[in-house]
């Protein structure tokens, strides 16, 4: 390991170009089905995906819609005029010998956008994002002579989001590739799963002492926020043992193991491939007019800056925002933000935020484990008005504890038994038996019964051993069957013991 | 030789019942045999034709429409996509090639009624201009066998000239219609490019490629056009059509402007082909035609921005032929790179590997600029010089090729002196114009073409003139 003294020597910078898959029906050139994940093998291909002679690509007018919203959620607008062009290699899952990609005129031109980083805001510049094909799918299988390649994925749109070598952490590589999925699945471009490799990180790295860039390590495919972290991490400290030896880096592409928890090298890139890039002839341009920009700027839904303003105006702190943006698969964010937003009550929707990320979110999450599909929508969750009766049953009127109170909003919710807008939780609660007990007569004969089957515990108490009130409560429950008035209850019993 | 009526007549007589669809396949099929010895075909498409001729028949029986080719047989180039046939662009590397889907030309004149009867011969992947680059061998001139029938659609001319079809389907990337059809005698015609889906076509050159007829008569190759032009939602560079029936003429040829391009009839024009056009010409100036002289200055350097931007689109079109998927694979290869190197080392011929090392070294970094890029400035120079002149007269003429059809293997042993042979035609290719060959006063007693070119999307117009003309000039 070298010491912090040695890293200190050295400024560590970072670019990141992402593969965002956008969630067309088809693919971007093709009217083949999109949707690669469970398809078995070379089911999704047509003769323009299998590149037979005389198919032509069309240009799938949806990946232009899609690359237009992204171009709002990277902070601009897409360019007016922007086109194709192939990138010519040969490998047997490139089927026509040339990608089609934009190379010079990229459909999205330079944007940028906010991280926040140890609660530091910074700026990240977008220098350009294009549309691109993706190739399909080879594997080698071990031991053979052969190597399979399926097609499914050929031809999938990607948009490619390429950064300024603007980062200089881990930390911020890690904050940019968390802001560009929290981006891409706000504007609904992408199903935005990591998990399915909608979002693939390619992270190049190079260390300097002095002002001008080291040579650069590109390490590909990176799928999750955390591996980004751990590659810039990785690649930081070789680069500097390295230069430290007094030996060079070497510009190549890396892979990172994620068994190891290390990059590997993958390809040296001394000899800059030749990609003979130029135009497609057999796509005309894509030509924006202003209206059009204009009307999907209007049909943007809310980005997460505007999502953590809001939700900051109404209290909620930070880590609870973000633990809501982020949830697990591509709808439930919303779902979660637009039932709050739809609260028109400041302390309600704490309330209702707070059972979200703590009950709701953790029960979604053992589900997601079983289910990569699931996912929570808006009409899952308790309607805002059940969230206000709840809170007000809860709060305000004492009529259920907080044990209760998560449990009737179970109730309201998808799987529960009362899962529909029209229950009144207020019945619910009666007829679930969550009504709590706040006769002060009844509870006073339980606190009584209590104290003497738990003399020990409640001796402990009386010499100040205030633990074990907790316990004597916990008794009281349990014989009222939760229904007593928990506070109630300690009130008695700090009574009866004489404190 | 068996003669063939009209498209439009043969149509009529199927509908009507007067002769049988099946009988003109037969027809067609037997004029094939008869005619072997020109190597105008590479494969027939006997079953298939005669099934559906029978269809047609059956069909006539019941009382249905067929359409506006109903019966009528026809014959493709090789480059075409013809559901279920062998589709092979007369290259080694795709011998064997079945087609599993079809190309949109074929299937809107299928759905007209039109029965395709066999596959024609052309320069392999289309790149020639007198089929001697076929790897299934040349095809001889119906008026001359010892000299070649032009190219790069030299098998589908020879086919109509030797009246196999009242009509065939060819491919112009730089004068590939229009040659052949000069060099054999017939009508060729290359539509505005867009005009008629390239979809199911194999791809020579995208940006200049068109799909046209050849055809005895304007008003055939009209017809044609008009089936199978449009919009196509399988090719994205398809325009749409004319409202009107491209097979409908008006108008007349006194007072229309027709432009003398000066650098057609320059230095390199054989005389008989000069005297040729000159009495064509004149012939129009009677009728009424306004005769100017034009000047395109860029147009001597058309040939060589076309021998750039052709062999770069080449060397990417023929990138997909890689041995690894259908077509020829070399099976002993002993990687993925020997695969790929024997697969097109041996499936290529000379022709499309010379192509191919133009079109990469042009594209290379370091040379892209040079060349591909200058090319493409040279070729928006012409469009803006096509564009000024046509905004002064309605149609540009000169001759279709500078000489009459040349001796068999006169050209082979020098690629350059070959290229030269579109040297009047590959400009309407860059620039995307509509361009017609019309048969001439004969020269040395063989075919000379008069090429006549209008604005892009002029294609009525265009056929229109080309009717009347045809008329006069011969």
């Amino acid at each position: 390991m070298i010491s912090h003294e040695v890293r200190s020597k050295y400024r560590l910078t970072i670019g990141i170009e992402c593969h965002v898959q956008l969630k067309t029906n088809t693919k971007l050139f093709a009217a083949v089905g999109n949707d690669a994940r469970e398809a078995p093998p070379n089911t999704l291909v047509s003769h323009i995906c299998f590149g037979l002679p005389g198919a032509l690509p069309v240009l799938n007018e949806e990946a232009v819609h899609l690359a237009t919203r992204a171009a709002f959620a990277l902070g601009t607008e897409p360019q007016r005029f922007s086109k194709f062009d192939r990138k010519h290699y040969f490998y047997p899952d490139l089927p026509k010998g040339y990608q089609i990609s934009q190379f010079d005129e990229p459909i999205i031109g330079q944007g940028s956008i906010t991280i926040d980083v140890d609660g530091q805001d910074k700026v990240i510049g977008i220098t350009r994002a294009h549309l691109e094909e993706d190739a399909g799918k080879s594997t080698h299988p071990a031991g053979k002579d052969y190597s399979l390649v399926d097609l499914n994925r050929a031809g999938t749109p990607l948009l490619e989001i390429v950064s300024e070598p603007d980062m200089h952490s881990a930390a911020e590589a890690k904050a940019y590739a968390r802001e560009l999925y929290l981006r891409m699945k706000y504007a609904d471009v992408s199903e935005a799963n990591l998990y399915y490799g909608n979002m693939r990180f390619d992270v190049n790295v190079s260390v300097s002492q002095t002002d001008e860039l080291g040579t650069r390590s590109e390490t590909k495919n990176l799928n999750s926020f955390r591996i980004v972290e751990k590659a810039v991490e990785y690649e930081t400290n070789r680069q500097i043992e390295l230069l430290e030896k007094g030996e060079k880096v070497v510009q190549e592409t890396r892979g990172w193991d994620d068994a190891k928890q290390r990059t590997f090298s993958q390809r040296s890139k001394e000899n800059a491939d030749d990609y003979r890039y130029m135009p497609d002839p057999d796509i005309p341009p894509i030509v924006l007019s202003d209206d059009y920009v204009a009307n999907i700027g209007a049909e943007m839904p809310d980005l997460p800056t505007g999502i953590r303003a809001k939700l900051t105006t109404v209290g909620l702190d930070k880590q609870i925002i973000e633990t809501l943006l982020e949830a697990d698969s591509p709808t439930s964010g919303q779902a979660y933000i637009k039932v709050l937003h739809d609260i028109n009550h400041s302390e309600a929707v704490r309330f209702a935020a707070n059972w979200m990320v703590n009950r709701h979110l953790a029960a979604f999450q053992t589900s997601i484990e079983k289910d990569t599909e699931a996912h929570v929508t808006y009409s899952d969750l308790p309607s805002p008005d059940q969230f206000v009766a709840v809170y007000q049953l809860f709060n305000q009127a004492k009529a259920i504890n907080s044990n209760s109170a998560d449990s009737l909003l179970f109730d309201l919710s998808s799987g529960g038994k009362f899962h529909d807008a029209g229950f009144e939780p207020e019945t619910v609660a009666e007829q679930q038996g969550y009504v709590q007990n706040s006769d002060e007569a009844e509870i006073a004969k339980i606190v009584e019964q209590v104290i003497a089957d738990n003399a020990q515990a409640a001796e402990d108490v009386k010499n100040g051993e205030l633990k074990a009130i907790g316990f004597l409560v916990g008794q009281v429950m349990k014989f009222s069957q939760g229904k007593a008035n928990p506070s109630l209850a300690q009130t008695l019993i700090k009574k009866q013991l004489g404190l | 030789m068996t003669a063939w009526k009209s498209i439009n007549d043969i149509a009529n007589d199927v509908q009507t019942g007067a002769v049988s669809a099946l009988s003109l396949v037969n027809q067609a099929l037997e004029t094939i045999e008869t005619n072997q010895q020109f190597n105008a075909i590479i494969a027939t498409l006997a079953n298939r034709a005669r099934e559906r001729a029978k269809q047609i028949d059956d069909r006539v029986k019941a009382g249905e429409a067929i359409g506006r080719l109903a019966g009528v047989p026809f014959i493709a180039k090789d480059n075409f996509l013809v559901f279920g046939a062998e589709t092979t662009a007369a290259s080694n590397i795709l011998k064997g090639f079945n087609a599993p889907y079809q190309a949109t030309a074929i299937n809107r004149l299928e759905a007209e009624g039109a029965i395709c009867v066999a596959k024609a011969n052309l320069d392999a992947f289309a790149h020639g201009s007198s089929t001697e680059n076929s790897d299934f061998g040349t095809t001889l001139n119906p008026r001359d066998p010892t000299r070649v029938p032009g190219g790069s659609s030299g098998g589908s001319a020879a086919a109509v000239a030797l009246t196999m079809a009242p009509f065939a389907l060819g491919t112009d990337t730089g004068g590939s219609i229009r040659l052949p059809a000069s060099f054999t005698g017939i009508v060729g015609y290359k539509p505005t490019y867009g005009l008629v889906s390239r979809s199911g076509v194999v791809a020579m050159a995208s940006s200049t490629d068109v799909i046209g007829p050849l055809a005895r008569t304007v008003e055939d190759a009209a017809l044609v056009l008009d089936v199978m032009a449009g919009r196509d939602d399988l090719d994205g560079t398809t325009i749409e059509r004319d409202t009107a029936d491209y097979s409908a003429f008006s108008g007349a040829i006194k007072g229309r402007k027709v432009g003398v391009v000066k650098e057609y009839m320059g230095e390199g024009l054989e005389p008989g082909v000069r005297k040729s056009i000159e009495q064509a010409i004149d012939q129009l100036k009677r009728a009424g035609a306004e005769i100017i002289e034009v000047s395109l200055p860029s147009l001597p350097a058309a040939l060589a921005v076309y021998y750039i931007i052709c062999p770069a689109e080449v060397s990417s079109n023929l990138s997909r032929y890689d041995g690894q998927r259908y077509g020829y694979s070399f099976k002993e290869a002993k990687s993925l790179d020997d695969s790929y190197g024997k697969s097109r080392s041996i499936g290529f011929g000379k022709e499309a590997k010379r192509r191919i090392m133009i079109g990469t070294y042009v594209l290379s970094s370091g040379y892209y600029d040079a060349y591909y890029k200058k090319a493409q400035t040279v070729r928006t120079k012409l469009i803006n010089e096509f564009d000024s002149a046509l905004a002064e007269v309605d149609f540009l003429i000169g001759p279709t090729a500078p000489s009459v059809a040349f001796k068999i293997g006169a050209n082979t042993a020098d690629p350059l002196q070959m290229y030269l042979a579109d040297i009047l035609t590959v400009a309407a290719n860059l620039v995307g114009v509509p361009s017609i060959s019309l048969p001439a006063a004969e020269s040395q007693n063989l075919p000379v073409g008069l090429q006549i070119m209008a604005k892009q999307r002029h294609d009525r117009d265009l056929l229109a003139f080309a009717k009347l003309a045809e008329g006069i000039i011969k």
